[in-house]
């Protein structure tokens, strides 16, 4: 799960990590009143949205005085603001950020995740910040230094000043990061997050550190145990089906593709969208409908694929270990009497209770393309969507 | 011989829900030898004629236990492990989905230098064909035989089984190690163990876009495998960014490709599927198997 800059912030501060102060402004009045409490000087006015690259797609602007901080909020709320992880669509402003101005001397980067290879956590600091870490590393990967921290004993001294005086920071500096990491560590630790990313972590011309921006992504998992955590949560900010599909418990995510896909088990539902490429077509989802798939389920799925209106037809791959595919096929049969399906639909069922399961569509007298093995399910649904674009 | 589980396995089962007491009577139906429950508060009682125990030792003790199935919810699932572990079982197979990876990453650490071997979590669990079944795979469409399958994902699993079955080529093992970012059992540790046991002659490998563990699983086979091994990657065309269905099914900071994995195996002499409906015929055709 994803938060918000201003949320993230908080969080910070909470922790004892450095970061400038700020308010949130849903209205530019709001904005000009925050950056008067500010002390009137320079202000930096903030988009908050769920993506970074904000400030190349005009997302942040300097504001010297209150009523440029209006003029620079009524300019960003409302915008849909477009950067590189935002896909082309982009994504509306709804609230601002006001945050003092720093005085900038150098910017560094700071990020905290697990390192899945050494199954530790791993501390990645690098002298370029403000840059995205991932240019940086394909570029100059030399000024990168990565420390791992092992999941038990925690993070130590030691490895603080690694970093420290590996970011090329002084002695008096040294010990401010000590409180900084320090504080960065217990929170990713405490609050189970997945990443915690400073970027730009800035050294300000007293010799101050701040995080200027602040990203934190949090373990869903783990989201039971902080109800505070999951409270953060913006739902404006996510794919509504995505969203309807996590409230039924459904694993989804839409692509851009014409063939729905109704599929048990992540890996068999991303084989299914490589099947369909493999033949040519496009998937339009990809939908785990989970182990516990019945009845309702699969309509409630049916329902999620139908409200694509790109999708021309949709395939079913089901492979029965858990789940049985008498009650998919019934499923099925209700979706397509009570929704009225009316793009062709291909229907693969195997394992567990396959065979009660087609004998069922066969005798309920919908029109359903069945199919005996995957390759034939990707060759069908394909042959399918194509003929429906041909015919529309 | 076969790996992890044969026909002497004494199972016992952690978690006596909905979920463990069907899965146990399949796995009894299949012929495992299921020897007890653990839920803690129930001791003394019996479910399905397994006696159930308080805890791991005390079942250990009384019934003489090697390997555990574990049922229990996210929230205590790392104390069922760690359990597993305190009473010095060979092995023990995590079903659950959805545990927090700190706890993982703080289990799997405690886990070092144990005698248990921890399978998943997150998996559909270990089959060895017509001997034992531990876990939720459904057994009959596997058949014994000379070829191990090893899996991140469950119904994929599946897939590849009954390609391979269809072919009459049966399997030494299946097992799924897991689509979370931290399991027990990696790719390198299963084909170790596969290139280990004389009665599997190839492996089939299916992984699927995130880590490195497939990386390093071919690092692995250049270097340790006589055996001939066919693969195939799920998520050729996954968005970056997103969390396929598994926590740790997602391609982040550029890494975890599917492209990357499979051009990885191929340089290692994997015999890589494009196709996931032609994961069974690749193996017949890179190992000469088959009818």
């Amino acid at each position: 799960m994803n938060v918000h800059e201003y949320q993230a912030k908080a969080l910070l501060a909470e922790y004892g990590v450095a970061v400038p102060e700020g308010e949130l402004a849903g209205t530019p009045a709001e904005a000009e009143a925050a950056a008067r409490r500010l002390g009137g000087a320079v202000v930096v006015v903030k988009a908050q949205i769920h993506a970074g690259g904000r400030g190349k797609g005009g997302g942040i602007k300097l504001a010297q005085s209150p009523a440029e901080a209006q003029q620079a909020a009524s300019e960003i709320l409302g915008m849909t603001l477009v950067t590189h992880q935002t896909g082309p669509e982009g994504k509306q402003v709804r609230k601002v950020y006001v945050e003092a101005g720093s005085d900038i001397a150098r910017e560094l980067y700071l990020a905290i995740t697990l390192d899945r290879a050494t199954e530790c956590f791993a501390i990645i600091a690098s002298t370029e910040g403000g840059m995205d870490i991932e240019a940086v590393a394909a570029k100059t990967p030399d000024r990168i230094r990565t420390v791992f921290v092992d999941p038990v004993a925690g993070l130590m001294p030691y490895q603080i000043r690694q970093i420290g005086f590996g970011l090329g920071l002084d002695d008096e500096q040294v010990v401010l990061l000590d409180a900084f990491l320090g504080g960065l560590f217990r929170l990713y630790v405490e609050k189970d997050c997945s990443l915690v990313e400073i970027n730009p972590l800035v050294v300000t011309a007293d010799g101050e550190l701040f995080a200027l921006d602040g990203k934190l992504q949090f373990d869903d998992n783990a989201l039971y145990r902080h109800p505070e955590i999951a409270a953060l949560r913006d739902p404006e900010e996510e794919d509504p089906r995505e969203r309807a599909a996590a409230e039924i418990d459904l694993a989804y995510v839409g692509l851009d593709g014409d063939i729905g896909c109704m599929v048990n088990g992540a890996g068999l539902a991303m084989a299914t969208l490589d099947m369909i490429q493999h033949c040519g077509g496009s998937p339009a989802n990809f939908l785990d409908a989970g182990g516990s798939a019945d009845k309702e389920k699969v309509k409630e799925a049916f329902a999620l694929i139908l409200g694509d209106e790109n999708v021309k037809a949709i395939l079913v791959n089901i492979f029965g270990g858990i789940v049985r595919c008498d009650m998919i096929a019934e499923g099925v049969i209700a979706a397509a009497s009570e929704l009225g399906i009316e793009v062709p639909l291909v229907v693969r069922l195997q394992g567990t209770k396959a065979a009660e399961g087609r004998k069922l569509l066969a005798e309920s007298g919908l029109d359903i393309t069945p199919a005996d093995t995957l390759g034939e399910a990707g060759e069908r649904a394909v042959a399918a969507a194509a003929a429906a674009t041909g015919a529309a | 011989m076969a790996i992890l589980c044969d026909a002497d396995t004494r199972l016992l089962v952690q978690g006596m829900g909905r979920m463990g007491q069907f899965h146990a009577r399949l796995s009894v139906e299949y012929g495992t030898s299921v020897v007890a429950a653990v839920h803690p508060g129930k001791g003394g009682t019996e479910i399905d004629g397994i006696p159930i125990f308080n805890g791991v030792r005390e079942a250990v003790a009384a019934t003489g236990a090697n390997a555990s199935v574990i049922f229990v919810p996210p929230s205590g699932a790392a104390d069922a492990i760690l359990e597993a572990a305190d009473a010095e079982l060979d092995l023990a197979v995590c079903i659950t989905e959805g545990i927090p990876v700190l706890d993982m990453a703080r289990a799997k650490r405690a886990l070092e230098g144990s005698k248990t071997r921890l399978v998943g979590p997150n998996c559909p669990g270990v089959v060895t064909p017509e001997q034992c079944r531990i876990g939720i795979m459904p057994a009959q469409i596997t058949k014994p035989g000379p070829v191990g399958v090893v899996s991140r994902s469950g119904t994929l699993t599946y897939e590849a089984v009954d390609q391979l079955s269809r072919l009459g080529i049966g399997q030494s093992t299946c097992l799924g190690i897991g689509g979370d970012p931290v399991i027990g059992t990696s790719f390198v540790d299963a084909l170790a163990l596969f290139e280990d046991d004389p009665e599997t002659v190839a492996v089939v490998m299916i992984g699927e876009i995130g880590g490195s563990a497939e990386e390093e699983a071919a690092e692995f086979i250049q270097s340790n495998m006589s055996k001939p091994v066919a693969a195939f990657i799920a998520g050729q065309n996954a968005p970056p960014g997103k969390r396929m269905g598994h926590a740790g099914a997602i391609i982040a900071g550029g890494k975890g490709r599917a492209s990357d994995k499979i051009a990885a195996l191929e340089a290692a002499g994997v015999a890589v599927s494009a196709s996931p409906a032609e994961v069974g015929e690749t193996l017949a055709k890179h190992a000469g198997l088959g009818r």
